[in-house]
């Protein structure tokens, strides 16, 4: 059984795969497959945050600094292509004659941008991980020291209007390396690479959770000191996962502008970030496919509820959360293992091993 | 061949100006089974933590050559000093096998822990074989009856090849025959390993300690073979509290020494 369960969780992602890349785009409309695209890049961006949080145990509540990263990478080199020869248009609205700043200029380049947006979170993730990890900065601290960076990362761009759109945000992209956007043809493509990109991030994933690091990895959520104690530094453990994570922000990030189509501080900060593990703790947190299917289901619930009764949407997700956090802590993925273990044994029964320790404690 | 011995040396460890190890000196071996013994609260754990780098500890620890004292935790560990705690702290989530190969996993490459287990390394056969967990190796760790959770603990400073144990309280909560074979299993190992055993259990120490260091109060008591220590006035005084109102007052938080003691003269 345990021999099979990764074989099982792989057919999972092929089923998932021929659903999306394949059926998708034979039934859907052009407006839905648009929306299941920018889904599939919140989900991207879960899939990360299931192995941070679910696995690592940390809970990175900043996540939409590294989705950014990703996403005005991207957006910055589709402004530019766009813009052609010229500066971009919202830069020329204050100032006829305002220069292209320096930072955007190498974002002209294909390579330089595909570059940023997998280095740049790998870069950032790496040095605040290392500064938090290795300072042992966890739980409560850390969530808030990321949902932070996040706040602070949405206010600096709120406030750099000239350089960054501000508040109003990059938009209006006609081409996405090379091929004209408004194109039906290439709308299925540019779908159809955020889809793909998902199935490779579970299947990283997928990996990760049966290889000896994600069995260290949970063990370090358990039992930090412990795995200290046999030899390794967990700070670098975390570290990887955390990277790891980040990097698939960027990713999500990246596919979400050009199928979206605009990218605004709004996307990025604190009340996204939040949106983005809120989806991930519906679903489930340490299982494969909870965090991307519960980031798609916020995601639906957010353009079909969300458009058609805003406010109440946002009552509406809260009292799920409630409801999944109060109880199913492990999200609505662990439904189907918690029906099979009411049938198989109806009483719960109470843990001796940890009766036993609180005893040792009791007398040590 | 000569294997490098642990040599602790003038251990001193305070907490905001409460001396909780001031002073101890004590010596260990490959070929004996050590045993630091004392009331509650005499610096037995705090002595194991300073040299593991738990806690920061003045003085010297030495194994072999190598100064362990000012080392980061993990580093040390990677030096082949092992321990266990005085709760047992394996992963309970994960099976025998998984916690064993964690341990194994210390000496791997980065690269080689990207891809999943493949059969069982050879050295975790030999770890389970030794502590009778042959037959555990797909249990839950967290469902392990409790002596069987402190012999995981072993087999996984086994599995890493640790050439220094140091076992605090590994025989608290076992019943009679979980103890003996612990105790087997000790004087086993330690043909070839140091073992420290921090006890206050003074049958399972009588049985089984070649060497015996007293501590009290953080200061070493007496020292020597269990003979010899048992015939030490000092240590009488302490355990059978004959005189000192503090003696009593450490007995009375620690009963169960006595209690041991007692029970052993009936039989
Ligand atoms: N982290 C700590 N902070 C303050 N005091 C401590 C700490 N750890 C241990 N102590 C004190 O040091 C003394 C020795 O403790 P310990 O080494 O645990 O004793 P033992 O293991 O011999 O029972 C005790 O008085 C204990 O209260
Ligand atoms: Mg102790």
């Amino acid at each position: 059984m345990t021999k099979l369960k990764p074989w099982i969780s792989l057919s999972g992602i092929g089923v998932f795969a021929v659903l999306l890349l394949v059926i998708a785009p034979l039934v859907l409309s052009d407006h839905w497959l648009n929306n299941v695209g920018k889904y599939c890049c919140w989900a991207i961006a879960a899939v990360g945050i299931g192995f941070a949080w679910g696995r690592g145990g940390m809970l990175v509540m900043g996540q939409g600094v590294f989705f950014a990263l990703g996403a005005y990478s991207m957006a910055m080199h589709l402004t530019l292509e766009t813009a052609g020869d010229q500066v971009p248009g919202f830069m020329v609205l204050y100032d006829p004659l305002a220069p292209l700043p320096a930072f955007w200029e190498p974002f002209r380049s294909t390579g330089f941008t595909l570059l940023a947006i997998v280095l740049l979170p790998v870069v950032v993730a790496g040095i605040l991980g290392y500064a938090l990890f290795k300072r042992r900065v966890k739980g409560a601290y850390f969530a808030i020291l990321t949902q932070a960076l996040a706040v602070a990362l949405a206010t600096l761009i709120s406030s750099t209007i000239r350089e960054t759109g501000g508040d109003t945000g990059l938009s209006d992209f006609k081409y996405f390396f090379g091929f004209v956007l408004n194109d039906p043809a290439n709308k299925v493509m540019v779908y159809s690479i955020a889809a793909a990109l998902l199935i490779v991030c579970l299947l990283a994933v997928w990996q990760f959770y049966r290889s000896r690091f994600g069995e260290l990895l949970v063990a370090t959520r358990d039992a930090e000191e412990r795995v200290r104690f046999l030899g390794y530094d967990p700070a670098n453990v975390k570290l990887v996962a955390f990277v790891v994570s980040a990097l698939m922000a960027s990713i999500g990030g990246a596919m979400f502008v050009p199928i979206v189509g605009i990218i605004t501080p709004a996307e990025i900060g604190a009340a996204a970030s939040i949106l983005m593990i809120a989806g991930v703790a519906l679903g489930g947190r340490a299982s494969l496919f909870g965090p991307a299917l519960g980031a798609m289901a916020v995601g639906w619930g957010q353009s079909s509820l969300g458009s058609t009764w805003p406010d109440g949407w946002t009552y509406v997700l809260g009292l799920l959360f409630i409801v999944v956090i109060l109880f199913l802590p492990q999200g609505l993925s662990s439904l189907p293992a918690r029906f099979a273990a009411l049938r198989r044994r109806p009483t719960v029964q109470p843990t001796p091993a940890i009766a036993a320790a609180q005893l040792e404690e009791v007398r040590s | 061949m000569t294997a490098a011995s642990l040599v602790v040396t003038d251990l001193r460890v305070e907490f905001s100006g409460f001396v909780a190890v001031g002073g101890v000196s004590f010596d260990a071996h490959p070929g004996e089974v050590r045993f630091l013994i004392g009331p509650n609260g005499a610096g037995k754990t705090t002595c194991i933590d300073a040299i593991t780098g738990l806690t920061r500890g003045t003085g010297s620890a030495r194994l072999g050559e190598q100064e362990l004292l000012g080392k980061q935790v993990h580093k040390i560990v990677r030096l082949g000093v092992g321990r266990t705690f005085q709760t047992a702290s394996i992963f309970d989530e994960l099976t025998v096998l998984q916690n064993l190969d964690i341990a194994a996993g210390l000496h791997r490459s980065s690269v080689s822990l990207l891809r999943a287990r493949r059969g069982i390394d050879p050295s975790i056969e030999r770890a389970v074989d030794e502590t009778g967990l042959a037959g555990e190796l797909a249990t839950q760790a967290g469902i392990l009856s409790h002596g069987q959770k402190q012999w995981l603990e072993i087999a996984m400073l086994l599995v890493q090849d640790a050439k220094v144990l140091l076992l605090d309280e590994p025989v608290a909560g076992m019943s009679h025959d979980e103890r003996t074979a612990t105790g087997e299993l000790l004087q086993r190992i330690a043909a070839e390993r140091i073992v420290l055993v921090v006890e206050h259990d003074m049958d399972f120490m009588r049985r089984f300690a070649t060497r015996v260091t007293v501590l009290h109060q953080g200061k070493v008591l007496s020292q020597g073979t269990v003979a010899e220590v048992q015939a030490d006035p000092k240590v009488q005084e302490v355990y059978l509290g004959t005189a000192g109102a503090a003696t009593t007052a450490a007995m009375a938080v620690v009963p169960e020494p006595v209690a041991e003691t007692l029970k052993l003269t009936e039989d």
